[in-house]
């Protein structure tokens, strides 16, 4: 509780401790900031510099970013890569996966808007066409320790989320991805 | 979806259909394989590839000779500086440009590098695929290693560009040379380590010994190339059979495996990194010797901006992966009139639906595992 308390300036413990006061929404965004499942999915170079993120150096799992090889476990979907035109049904499918709250990281200049690749005909000129983004990282790759800073531009929109009203860190995510098509 | 999305309609009653991939960990990128299963045992696998095709072969032909560079990091990118060399050689052989021979030294030097750091990531992969997590954690602090020197090269530390059309893009760095001695001299102990971390265990080697048998007839006859080929036993490379750069001038030997399994393939790489530290040192040696020129590393008047004579050329170098070949065809003007790649891994993976018939859906992962492709440049 101890660590609890030091971070979180919104939690008044009572004298004599045993109970502790604190908002939901602080609360329940401190749980979301702190654990941010991402999905293992890379789709080009950029997935290498995801790798070497979770790897020996980096070690993204001190920060509780901590892979999930699955869709229906994952918080956020790091897209790795160019997205080719036959992939973009497959992101869409994988999405719609995802339960809510979900959030999106555009890795690298290709998914940002094409990149090296912006005048490819077999290439979607940025993933934000066909799914809602919340972190552009632009580089091409982005370094590691630049994903770690997306994560926690990230967790920064995390903590402006709301219970009342259900809203999201973005008006998109108001409506969920049931409108997507 | 694809077309190919859904269950066959000849599909039996005992039958089931698996989608493997797109998105799978351990399709190690977006290959998606269409598996018809009866329990446990593969019926049909098919390979569907063009998840990641971003149309660099016609891209090319709207880039100018020295901007084609950049495309080329991304074919095949845990192995850049392979695909740079390629690309160059092809070039500079249509162009008429002669390297000078301290940047051969160079390009060789940082190819041996980046094939270490590519097998290393094959060697961390393969381990999570089989169920070992600890040696991805090893692998990937030697390749962090590696991505230093690269940085301190070229600044860019997976993709790199660092061989450029008449040479290199700048002479070795003040200190890089004791760096890289540092490093190689850590590395190569370290080789025995992943033996005991992983060659040795149980586990793994009955996962992969005599699983996904590739005779070297076959092997042959579907084209494969590099160390999938020599796992089969069939000493081919191409740094031996048609030498470019100064390989005919370095001292290695090629590791050939004896019975095409996942083992053999798998160790084919091992001992292949040994061998990349020892032309690594080489070079370095040579390097350091007074009858290269310090600073001459590019060709001279080379613009950055030129017309190439009209004519095609061909040039192939020995990947990670195998053999990559570029051809060039010119029409005499500042753009390819046409690249052509000739991508290992595309032709790798085809053989898949031959050997993935009768083995194990856990078998799958270890060979394909085994094969070690990159997407990019299966779909290019």
């Amino acid at each position: 509780m101890g660590i609890v308390l030091d971070n979180l300036s919104k939690i008044e413990a009572l004298p004599g401790g045993g109970i502790a006061l604190a908002t939901s929404d602080e609360l329940i965004n401190w749980a979301r900031t702190s654990s941010v499942w991402p999905l293992t999915f890379g789709l080009a170079c950029c997935a290498i510099e995801m790798m070497a993120a979770y790897a020996s150096r980096f070690d993204f799992e001190r920060m509780g970013v901590f892979p999930r090889p699955t869709p229906r476990q994952a918080d956020v979907m790091f897209v790795a890569g160019t997205v080719a035109k036959k992939m973009a049904d497959p992101i869409i499918r994988i999405y719609k996966q995802m339960p809510e709250p979900k959030f999106v990281i555009a890795m690298g200049g290709c998914a940002n808007c094409g990149g090296p690749f912006y005048d490819s005909y077999a290439v979607v000129k940025g993933v934000d066409k066909i799914i809602p983004v919340d972190v552009y990282l632009p580089g091409c790759p982005p370094r590691p320790e630049a994903l770690m800073y997306a994560v926690i531009k990230l967790q920064e929109k995390m903590r402006k989320m709301t219970v009342k009203g259900g809203h999201g860190a973005t008006p998109l995510q108001g409506t969920g991805s049931r409108k997507l098509t | 979806m694809t077309k190919h999305a859904h269950a066959p309609a000849d599909l039996k009653a005992d039958q089931m259909f698996i989608n493997f991939g797109p998105q799978h960990p351990s399709t190690h990128g977006v290959l998606r394989i269409a598996l018809t299963v009866e329990g446990e045992v593969v019926m049909k696998g098919d390979p569907d590839v063009g998840f990641l095709h971003r149309g660099m072969e016609k891209l090319f032909e709207a880039r100018t000779y020295s901007q084609g560079l950049i495309l080329t990091d991304r074919l095949d990118y845990i192995s850049a500086t392979h695909n740079n060399l390629g690309y160059c050689l092809a070039v500079e052989k249509l162009a008429g440009i002669q390297a000078p021979l301290r940047a051969q030294y160079i390009r060789v030097l940082a190819a041996e590098l980046n094939r270490i750091a590519s097998h290393l990531v094959f060697f961390g992969t393969f381990g999570v695929d089989m169920g070992a997590f600890t040696p991805f954690l090893y692998a990937f602090r030697e390749r962090e290693m590696i991505m230093d020197l690269f940085e301190m090269l070229c600044g860019g530390r997976l993709l790199h560009s660092y061989v450029r059309v008449g040479g290199v893009a700048a002479d070795l760095p003040a200190g890089w040379t004791e760096k890289c001695r540092e490093f190689l001299t850590f590395f190569k102990p370290m080789l025995k380590d992943y033996d005991t971390l992983l060659s040795g265990n149980p586990i793994f080697r009955s996962r992969t010994e005599g699983v996904g048998i590739i005779g070297a007839d076959r092997a042959v006859s579907w084209g494969l190339s590099g160390p999938t080929l020599r796992g089969s036993g069939v000493s081919y490379d191409v740094r031996k059979a048609e030498p470019y750069c100064v390989y005919d001038k370095l001292n290695f030997t090629v590791p050939v495996g004896k019975n095409g399994d996942c083992l053999d393939r798998y160790y084919c790489r091992m001992k292949e990194m040994e061998q990349s530290v020892e032309i690594a040192f080489q070079c370095l040696d040579a390097l350091a010797g007074a009858e290269l020129n310090p600073g001459e590393f590019m060709a001279k008047g080379v613009p950055k901006m030129f017309k190439a004579p009209a004519g095609q050329a061909y040039a192939h170098v020995e990947a990670s992966r195998g053999d990559l070949g570029f051809f060039a065809v010119s029409d005499g003007g500042f753009n390819p009139y046409r690249m052509h790649v000739r991508g290992p891994s595309f032709i790798n993976v085809a053989i898949l639906q031959e050997i993935l018939v009768g083995c194990k859906i856990a078998d799958v992962v270890a060979i394909l595992g085994s094969l070690d492709i990159v997407l990019g440049e299966v779909d290019r």
